[in-house]
């Protein structure tokens, strides 16, 4: 049996044989440490699944109901393991099918290695059947990719592919294979896993003057700031990061990518940046004077109006990408680097404070909030259940332990701002690409990659409709998903700025559901419907014990709104609270 | 349309790149995403074995120019990008001139010509003659007009070729590139160096 230890090892023992591309393929996914590929076959990636055929041991491959859930899939995976996704589809439709993961997964900096088949290379260009350009059509959706024609190209494009998709910044790469390629027989002796590519740095190299020139900064602070984002997470920086903020003091918020990295309950974790993040975070971005980024790359929903964002204070940002740096918010002092690496030099250098007084600014802000907005969406008293109160359920069923895997929209806001997370690794959403229909697939992905930890998917009305297929990868490889769908019977983010900025003009998002329990059982997945308090805790607590895969359906009230918001076009501190 | 910022002018962006199918599509579109029009393309072997350059012309702001240099660089195949105004640049175009030989050799003085714009004839044919010169936008255009009223029959100009001024070690940096691993200078960014005036501490 290969261990996963020393991959390369058990490769190199074996005496040089002649093999097939497919089979060459599959046994450098085994050297690269693979275990799970997800995928769906088709006539251009034929030889590749019959040479898996006989690799049934080694791999585990899960057969989706849709490329697009294959791709979410291996997202999931990704998210959840920290390891390379893997996805096989075959040419055309197949390959087109992956656009939208492929995008996903680069704006979310997610490491994938999708493996496309292709027709013939003779037939290149000629309209084939089932041909089309998806290197043209990805070029703009992945961090790399390369078409291989010849099975002799396939050892280095493959040992590329995994290293530019987890080095770095990391991203998706797709290897598209021509069916000969796959068939052709080669000799082929040994894997060589890529360290090196002499056009590509992976991360810059750190220069100390930038960072003492950012702890200078940090320690002159009277009211600093930090905001994290997934980089934290990317680097497995955790602890360092940890270690910063306790000897800096220093009050930090986060992007819902970067969400768990420090424990939700750390006293310095304040909340939640951005749009419908927390209010202090967002009021207090335009009061501190020296405002610390951390593997976050200032979008748009995070910083609202670029021209009255933090213009009082002085930006000291790490990154390891430098196209990051400058892009959105002018930087003082950039640390470009891995922030495993950065964060103990600066660490080192900083002094040790607690910033009591700035630090209850923030808590005075939560106390407006709590009283504003908090208690009435965890506690509420009208008759109708809030998509809050279940999340709240949730976390005392859960503890903070549970990966909680959502889609996009109003729940998805509800999720991140409530969700309680002990580790890291357990928010996995659709940050960057906004994809409704994420969250399905990419549950199930999370629970092959974690098989150890429970996964919970919340899930829209809307959203659980554009994936809904993949019910049936539950029902065949019997992974165990707990998915909640929030049915507000709207499309209810759409709703909520047609209520507010568009005189209620509600256009088209009315959205009719069908029976989810009835779906889910035809699926032989074991459901249920809730629509009372008395039965919501009880009903999760059936699910969450359940044995195998559950679907609870909570009908929560129509028209609720997501508050705080930061309005389009407004500054983080015209954050309105109603 | 929007009014244009009056600080747009024409930048010079020099990238050194691995050979690589794909590559040029994985640069332009760099460009075409943010609707940024490439003013001249032109790209060939650089001295060094494997190693393309390419030389892009846009206009556009420095901020913007800046932006896009760096993702250029991002891309995994390529290996440096630098980016020049036209004052730090040495550049030429070269332009080809056909016009039939029977009223250039009638009608126009041809070595006043040849001489006044640094001109000279390639093909002399009995139907035909073709002239190359070589030169900025300006002197390749004034040719034309020149040549008109002779009855020119084709035109073509090639992209700009630019050589940066202050360019030392450019070919010893590429020959480290060579090396398995660059050295440290290679992967020294020169945009982190360039940031120094914004420090006001």
């Amino acid at each position: 049996m290969f261990t996963k230890e020393e991959p390369v090892q058990l490769l190199q023992e074996k005496a040089p044989q002649t093999m097939s591309g497919a089979e060459m393929t599959l046994r450098a996914l085994l050297a690269e440490g693979v275990d799970t590929v997800f995928g769906y076959p088709g006539g251009a990636i034929i030889p590749i699944y019959d040479a898996l055929f006989d690799f049934k041991e080694e791999l585990n491959h899960v057969l989706v109901r849709h490329e697009q859930g294959g791709i979410h899939a291996a997202q999931g995976y990704a998210r959840a393991s920290g390891k390379v996704g893997v996805v096989f589809a075959t040419s055309g439709p197949g390959a087109t099918n992956l656009v939208t993961g492929l995008a996903d997964a680069l704006i979310d900096s997610t490491p994938l290695v999708c493996i496309t088949g292709q027709v013939f290379a003779h037939l290149l260009g000629t309209d084939a059947f089932q041909e089309t350009d998806i290197i043209n059509i990805t070029t703009p959706v992945t961090k790399w990719n390369y078409q291989v024609t010849e099975a002799s190209q396939l050892p280095e494009a493959l040992a590329k592919a995994f290293y530019i998709a987890r080095s770095g910044r990391p991203g998706p790469v797709l290897i598209d294979i021509t069916k000969n390629a796959q068939q052709q027989k080669f000799g082929f002796s040994e894997y060589t896993p890529c360290t090196h590519i002499r056009s590509y740095r992976p991360a810059p190299i750190v220069r100390p003057e930038y960072v003492t020139r950012a702890a200078a900064l940090i320690n002159q602070a009277k009211r600093p700031f930090v905001l994290w984002g997934q980089g934290v997470i990317l680097g497995a920086a955790e602890q360092e990061f940890c270690a910063f903020i306790e000897k800096s003091g220093i009050p930090a918020a986060w992007t819902i990518l970067g969400a768990g990295a420090l424990p939700t309950d750390h006293p310095l974790n304040v909340g939640m940046l951005g749009m419908h993040g927390n209010y202090g975070p967002n009021m207090l971005t335009n009061e501190c004077d020296v405002l610390i980024a951390i593997g976050m790359r200032f979008d748009d929903r995070v910083t609202g109006r670029l021209d009255k964002y933090a213009k009082q204070a002085q930006v000291v940002h790490l990154d390891i990408d430098p196209t990051e740096i400058d892009k959105n918010v002018t930087t003082t002092v950039p640390v470009w680097g891995d922030c495993k690496e950065t964060l103990p030099l600066l660490t080192e250098l900083i002094e040790t404070k607690s910033h009591p007084e700035w630090r209850q600014r923030f808590e005075q802000f939560q106390t407006e909030e709590v009283a504003a907005v908090i208690q009435d969406e965890l506690f509420p008293t009208s008759d109708e259940l809030t998509m809050g109160e279940v999340i709240q359920q949730l976390n005392e069923l859960t503890q903070g332990d549970a990966i909680v895997v959502t889609d996009v929209g109003q729940h998805q806001m509800i999720a991140c701002r409530y969700a309680r997370f002990n580790h890291s690794r357990s928010n996995i959403t659709s940050g960057g690409l906004g994809t409704m229909g994420f969250a399905l697939p990419a549950a199930i992905g999370a629970k092959f990659g974690r098989p150890d930890r429970p996964v919970v998917a919340i899930i829209g009305d809307g959203g659980i409709q554009m994936t809904i297929q993949e019910l049936g990868t539950i029902m065949q490889t019997g992974v165990d998903v707990k998915i909640i769908i929030l049915n507000n019977q709207f499309l209810g983010m759409v709703r909520q700025w047609q209520e507010l900025f568009n005189d209620r003009r509600y256009s088209f998002v009315n959205i009719a559901s069908p029976d989810y329990v009835t779906v889910a059982s035809g699926y032989s997945i074991s459901g249920k419907r809730v629509s009372e308090r008395a039965e919501l805790k009880s009903s999760l607590q059936e699910m969450l014990q359940h044995s195998g895969s559950f679907l609870l359906e909570v009908m929560v009230t129509k028209e609720n709104n997501i508050f705080p918001m930061v309005p389009q076009g407004c500054s983080v501190s015209e954050i309105r609270l109603r | 349309m929007s009014e244009q910022p009056i600080d747009r002018q024409e930048y010079n962006i020099t990238a050194y790149t691995e050979n690589q199918i794909g590559l040029l599509n994985r640069i332009a579109i760099i460009f075409s995403r943010r609707k940024i029009n490439i003013e001249s393309l032109n790209t060939s072997p650089s001295e060094i074995d494997g190693i393309h350059r390419f030389n892009i012309v846009i206009h556009e702001t420095e901020d913007v120019v800046r932006k896009i240099a760096k993702q250029i660089e991002k891309q995994v195949e390529v290996l440096k990008v630098y980016f020049n105004t036209n004052q730090e640049v040495i550049w030429q175009e070269m332009a080809l001139y056909k016009v039939p030989t029977d009223i250039i050799a009638e009608k126009a003085s041809v070595e006043r010509l040849l001489r006044e714009y640094g001109a000279r004839a390639v093909v002399i044919r009995r139907d035909y003659t073709v002239f190359e010169t070589t030169g900025h936008r300006e002197e390749t255009d004034n040719l034309i007009k020149v040549l008109q009223p002779y009855g020119l029959i084709e035109f073509v100009r090639s992209a700009r070729i630019a050589i940066i001024k202050h360019s030392d070690g450019f070919n010893r940096k590429l020959r480290e590139f060579e090396r398995t691993e660059p050295g440290s200078e290679v992967i020294e960014n020169e945009f982190l160096n360039d940031r120094d005036k914004v420090f006001t501490m």
